[in-house]
């Protein structure tokens, strides 16, 4: 008994000391894979400057970044696709779209035996994901790519089994493109992929794609560079071949740029414009517009204004390309509507 | 010998060392995977690795220390919840069973046994995470306890069950009323085999992953507090394992290493304690 | 069973007044017990009522269609369960017929013929298999069983049997298959172990009455020993089976999470506790969340009643004693 009660005793100590008791605001938020990287490098960077605020940004997906939101489990959400009306209307509390960086999406591909950057065309693109063209040595790839001596292997699609942002923007792009793909499958966070295999967030495909010989998929910009992956550039709608960097993606935004509708939602694949790269996406922020904690609202005003100044410095480092100027002006007005 | 005769000795010879090999094969299996961990994992555990949070995206370095330390927080908190329900539990079910209503209670301990961690974690997710509208690692906590009160029930019970009845008896003839015997001579008579099974129980849910997925969910910081998300190494291991990133590979090869380490040291702890003594002594 | 044994020390039993009884703990002692006894019953009614409740839109909506439905669609709001409940057979089938023969074979020489030392070491170490978590197990198999299904076992199955269906289309490494082979190796210990302890439990006069007879060694065993035990191993194997139907980690991680029916061995597909584990803190929409704990109720439902068979044939192995073959 005593034994017994002394373990108690130890137990319950410990478990009062590991609670670890802070003055810290606390501030909880969710979503996309997309932008994670340089979430993850803000939200390390943003206390540094204002010491008094946690914010712990878990990339789930956007679908889950939406969902969390709409149940209140978590203070903000993250998304690559702007919510839909109807999903607006779900929620209790109605959400602001911050757009926070731009990014472009890439098919990275892992041919063994190939080194050189593949050229892809719309036709192409939508032909591999619907399973359409099956091998590398389909006559239409060497059509695009007559250079290139592509091995006569099976082609291994990989896409996300999650609910994401990304897939909303490819497969967007591929229903602008392709009428066949819009009737077959559409787009959302969330489709019905016709062949290929699943995995979990941008990091999954790349971790898939870099791991399996004679893949393809579609991540951030980011996740190919960082993993030394190769990938290709897309036909625009112009006609010109470009892969996307920070050039080519800040010049599919300068249309939408100069027509931002108030609540930024906007989708600008397949931009027009000899330089714009035809996968893009701006991406953004969720926040409620009324904030019942005064103390979490102050921290994430705070964070907005950085992010909008500061936070946008580190965005080319990371492959993202920073704000177009007149987003930026918007915003900083649109961050009183929180109330 | 006929040849009929030769043949049938020469079928025994072989399909007996035939399940020789696969007893050795399931044992190498054992030492393969420990040895595959150690061998990936054992230069990644540093002090960083132990001590320091997680870096962003393709960063190298960081570690884990706040997912250790959220293990043992979302664990500590399910042993508080659900060793002392189990155990009571099991106490009832040994020494006051006999009616259909203990039956009833141990087929349904046997069924929630049964029961895939993963539905037991969209229970606790149900039931802690939606109505307190926070990811927590009380949520996490209550759905490893739920996995735990029906093998700590069901252990205590078997062991309380196998003292001996002169011992109950010895105690009540002396004057005992009924609780006192049970809780100052049958429970302490058995508390070895009870102790080892509240340790495998823990290590058992120390392991688990899936109910973690959408109630304790994960967190980059320290965690700040039970009503708060708190990263876990199973949690962690599962994430880094499907990157692409090299470096957190790495850190995954080094928390399966210390996981697979604490889980095996607790289970041949708690069989060694088990095989000392089956308690009939004080 | 239970031990009733409530002699109290002076008066006949019934006769000690009520407020006796509470002074002296025994009915309070009783009452707490209780309550936390039923707080089990509580828990797994609640599960069961949660489980229900939050699955209520798909059920309506799809009835009893969902199990037999193959399409998996959240732009058209369109679940079925077919392909997961396929998924989650197959490969747990695919792990029994790698595990049973293995497993049996393993009990049969812990039991019979391996000396007691090296029979309890070894059964030492393989209990410690079941130790392992999932995740580990899905670790490993990421960086092991995954590449050697690629490059080795794949390509080796195709070239000598690639006609057959269930080993036709494109090699992934992901797949049924990897998923059956990991999980062969998590259900493996569960056989061994209570397959070896049924075997033990078969009288040595069974043995030496067919050795008597003229048998060889293997004979006795084969054809006398394992069919006296052999409720004990068909117990083994449903309780690996309910343990692999749930397993989730391990099979998510090389599932390849296709949530489509493949006839080859070697594609992608989906399980049903692995779209949960990937889907369920995203599924936007209600009905959609609503479907995933729908195929969490189908989950709930297969594995409750694999787990009340073996039971059943566990128990009646050990009840047995002295029984025919």
């Amino acid at each position: 008994m005593k034994k017994m009660s002394l373990w108690l005793g130890a137990f319950s100590a410990l478990a009062l000391l590991l609670v670890v008791a802070e003055a810290k605001v606390l501030i909880n938020g969710a979503g996309a894979t997309f932008p994670e990287v340089i979430y993850t490098k803000w939200f390390q960077e943003f206390p540094k400057k204002y010491p008094d605020s946690q914010i712990n940004y878990q990339a789930l997906g956007s679908g889950a970044g939406i969902r969390q939101l709409t149940e209140g489990t978590v203070d903000f959400g993250a998304s690559d696709m702007p919510m839909t009306d109807a999903q607006i209307s779900k929620m209790k509390v109605k959400p602001l779209h911050f757009p926070t960086v731009l990014g472009g999406i890439v098919p990275t591909y892992n041919i063994p035996g190939v080194t050189q950057e593949l050229k892809f065309t719309p036709p192409v693109l939508a032909g591999i994901f619907l399973g359409k063209i099956k091998k590398w040595s389909d006559p239409e790839l060497k059509k695009a790519n007559p250079d290139v001596k592509f091995p006569d292997t099976d082609i291994l699609v990989v896409h996300r089994s999650d609910g994401s942002g990304t897939t909303f923007v490819f497969t967007d792009y591929l229903s602008k493109v392709s009428p066949e793909w819009k009737s077959a499958v559409g787009s959302n966070t969330s489709v019905r992929w016709p062949v290929g295999i699943g995995a979990e967030h941008n990091e999954g495909v790349a971790g898939l794609v870099k791991q399996s010989p004679n893949s393809i998929g579609y991540v951030e910009l980011i996740y190919a560079t960082q993993n030394k992956m190769g990938y290709g550039a897309v036909e625009n709608a112009a006609g010109t071949f470009l892969r996307a960097n920070l050039d080519s993606v800040t010049a599919a935004a300068a249309g939408a740029a100069k027509n931002m509708p108030d609540d930024f939602r906007v989708s600008i694949t397949n931009a027009p414009g000899k330089q714009a790269y035809p996968i893009s996406s701006f991406t953004w922020l969720l926040i409620p517009s009324k904030l019942a904690d005064a103390e979490k609202k102050k921290a994430l005003v705070e964070f907005l204004r950085w992010m909008l100044t500061d936070g946008q410095k580190y965005a080319a480092d990371l492959g993202y390309a920073p704000l177009p100027k007149e987003v930026v002006a918007k915003e900083q007005k649109a961050i009183a509507l929180i109330q | 010998m006929t040849l009929r005769n030769r043949w049938r000795k020469i079928l025994s010879y072989l399909m007996l060392s035939l399940t020789g090999v696969c007893a050795v094969v399931a044992v190498v299996m054992l030492f393969l995977i420990l040895g595959y961990l150690v061998f990936n994992g054992w230069r990644s555990v540093d002090w960083d690795f132990l001590t320091k949070l997680p870096k962003p995206p393709g960063e190298l370095g960081g570690g884990m220390g706040n997912a250790i330390v959220g293990s043992l927080q979302i664990v500590l908190l399910a042993a508080l919840i659900g060793l002392p329900i189990g155990f009571l539990a099991g106490v009832y079910l040994a020494e006051y069973g006999g009616h259909t209503f203990a039956f009833l209670v141990r087929y349904m301990a046997d069924l929630l046994n049964g029961i895939p961690s993963i539905v037991i974690g969209i229970f606790a997710w149900t039931v802690v995470v939606v109505p307190l509208h926070h990811f927590s690692a009380l949520a996490g906590g209550l759905a490893l306890a739920v996995m735990l009160i029906p093998i700590t029930a069901r252990s205590t019970e078997q062991f309380l069950v196998s003292v001996p009845q002169t011992l109950r008896e010895g105690a009540l003839a002396l004057g005992a009323s009924q609780w006192k015997a049970i809780a100052t001579v049958v429970v302490p008579a058995a508390y070895r085999g009870i102790a080892t099974g509240m340790i495998l129980g823990v290590a058992r849910i120390a392991g688990e992953t899936a109910p973690l997925l959408f109630t304790s969910l994960n967190n980059q910081f320290w965690s700040a507090g039970f009503s708060q998300p708190t990263a876990s190494l199973p949690v962690m291991i599962f994430t880094y394992a499907t990157s692409p990133y090299q470096d957190w590979h790495r850190q995954a090869w080094a928390a399966g290493m210390v996981l697979l380490l604490l889980v095996l040291i607790a289970n041949v702890a708690a069989r060694l304690i088990l095989s000392r003594g089956i308690s009939v002594q004080r | 069973m239970a031990t009733s044994v409530t002699l109290p020390a002076h008066s006949p039993p019934g006769a000690r007044s009520f407020f006796k009884r509470l002074t002296s703990g025994d009915e309070i002692a009783r009452l707490v017990t209780t309550l936390f006894a039923s707080f089990i019953l509580l828990l797994t009614l609640g599960i069961v009522w949660e489980l229900w409740i939050h699955s209520a839109l798909a059920r309506q909506k799809f009835g009893f269609g969902f199990l037999t439905s193959t399409s998996w669609n959240p732009v058209t709001d369109q679940f079925g369960a077919l392909p997961f409940i396929y998924g989650t057979v197959i490969t747990s089938v695919l792990a029994l017929l790698i595990a049973v023969p293995l497993g049996v074979g393993a009990a049969i020489f812990l039991a019979e013929l391996a000396p007691p030392r090296i029979s309890s070491t070894f059964t030492f170490f393989i209990e410690l298999l079941a130790a392992v978590p999932s995740v580990i197990y899905g670790l490993l198999a990421i960086f092991t069983l995954v590449p050697l299904m690629r490059d080795s076992i794949g390509p080796f199955l195709k070239a000598r049997l690639g006609l057959l269906p269930i080993f036709s289309g494109p090699i992934f490494g992901v797949g049924y298959l990897t998923a059956g082979m990991i999980l062969a190796i998590m259900t493996l210990p569960f056989i061994i172990s209570i397959s070896r302890d049924s075997l033990l439990e078969v009288p040595t006069e069974q043995r030496e009455a067919a050795l008597a007879l003229g048998a060889t060694r293997w004979e006795s065993t084969w054809h006398v020993v394992v069919p006296y035990a052999r409720l004990g191993i068909f117990g083994s194997i449903f309780l690996g089976l309910a343990r692999a139907l749930g397993e989730t980690m391990a099979v998510t991680m090389v599932i390849g999470n296709d949530p489509s029916i493949h006839a080859s061995l070697l594609a992608p597909g989906y399980t049903i506790a692995a779209i949960i584990a990937n889907e369920f803190a995203e599924a936007t929409g209600d009905l959609y969340l609503q479907s995933l704990v729908a195929l969490a109720l189908v989950l709930f439902v297969l594995t409750i009643v694999i787990n009340a068979l073996a039971r059943l044939l566990i128990i009646a192995t050990t009840r047995r004693g002295s029984s025919q073959a």
